[in-house]
């Protein structure tokens, strides 16, 4: 199921995100912090993260924002079934649209779930985001596949991955 | 939510490329025209606010561990208790109610598949409700961050 990466991973990287899961501190010198706790030095936290950011493994360093206190309240999520031979082709013409957060193609769930092509779009106002899905559907040929749009009515959770095993994490519970 | 000139610049500015240097703060603060001090001090105030998440690493889907999205149907009535009981998973690190019969989405990064099947085995027992695992195929997009 992984994806093909040039590098390969060890534990210290995974215990590195791991470390920062919840936030680079906010310090003058965060790297000597993390080091600190992992004891190992400031320099190859530092390197380990640029070699990570470079392999692609780390697709982005920096803020993470939550959407909705921006005003970012209108959260959709539209799915087609397409077929397996023309995913690629559909997905390009839909990336081709600025206002597509995300786009994924994932596995179905027959009889319960069809649809294997998936794309988010953040905005502000529903009706605007109606609007784009619209215009999405029209100008990216998609009007031919079954689709439906889920649009998120309340947030529960949103947080940073987390990496560690589950059975190491519930041993080293109190 | 009101931002000030500064936060926004800051916001439009560092979802990418955070400087993996000693001082981090520092480089962006004389990037910036300002002191170290007000980056640190606008980021603290920015997460107190709830619009930083964190500032942190955006990891690519399966790279590293094994994760999914997984969709659940729960009765409109049972929804909070049920939510509450994913959410108490340190795995689950999204979870919103959509608009659907699968009406529960959230997503589960673990170790590798067998601890992410265990996770949602875990899940399917303490709810009673059949956990669906769309698994990522092939991510096209992926986040980038926004401008505000």
């Amino acid at each position: 199921m992984n994806m093909h990466f040039d590098i390969k991973t060890d534990t210290l990287d995974l215990a590195l995100l791991e470390a920062i899961q919840d936030g680079l501190p906010l310090t003058s010198k965060p790297f000597a912090v993390i080091a600190k706790q992992l004891l190992i030095t400031e320099d190859e936290i530092i390197s380990r993260f640029e070699r990570l950011q470079n392999a692609g493994i780390i697709k982005r360093f920096g803020l993470v924002l939550q959407h909705r206190p921006l005003g970012f309240r209108a959260n959709a999520m539209v799915v087609w079934d397409v077929p397996d031979e023309e995913v690629n082709a559909a997905a390009e013409r839909i990336t081709a649209h600025d206002f597509v957060t995300l786009c994924y193609c994932r596995a179905r769930r027959a009889p319960v779930w069809q649809y294997n092509l998936y794309c988010m779009i953040h905005g502000r106002e529903r009706q605007i985001v109606e609007g784009q899905i619209a215009e999405l559907k029209r100008s990216a040929d998609l009007i031919r596949y079954p689709t439906t749009t889920l649009f998120s009515t309340r947030r529960f959770k949103q947080t940073g991955a987390r990496f560690s095993s589950s059975t190491k994490r519930m041993k080293s519970a109190p | 939510m009101d931002l000030s000139p500064f936060e926004k610049e800051l916001i439009n500015g560092w979802q990418k490329g955070f400087p993996l240097v000693p001082q981090p703060y520092a480089q962006i603060a004389s990037e910036m025209n300002v002191e170290e001090v007000q980056v640190i001090s606008t980021l603290a105030s920015l997460r107190q606010r709830g619009i930083l998440s964190r500032v942190g690493a955006v990891v690519t889907p399966n790279s590293v561990g094994a994760s999914s999205l997984v969709a659940m149907s729960v009765p409109e009535a049972e929804l909070e208790q049920i939510a509450e009981i994913v959410c108490a998973e340190p795995s689950v690190n999204h979870n919103y109610e959509r608009e659907n019969d699968l009406n529960l989405w959230f997503v589960v990064t673990a170790a590798d598949g067998d601890d992410l099947d265990r996770i949602l085995a875990r899940i399917e027992n303490n709810t009673g409700y059949k956990t669906i695992k769309l698994q990522l195929e092939k991510a096209f997009h992926i986040d980038l961050g926004f401008s505000i």
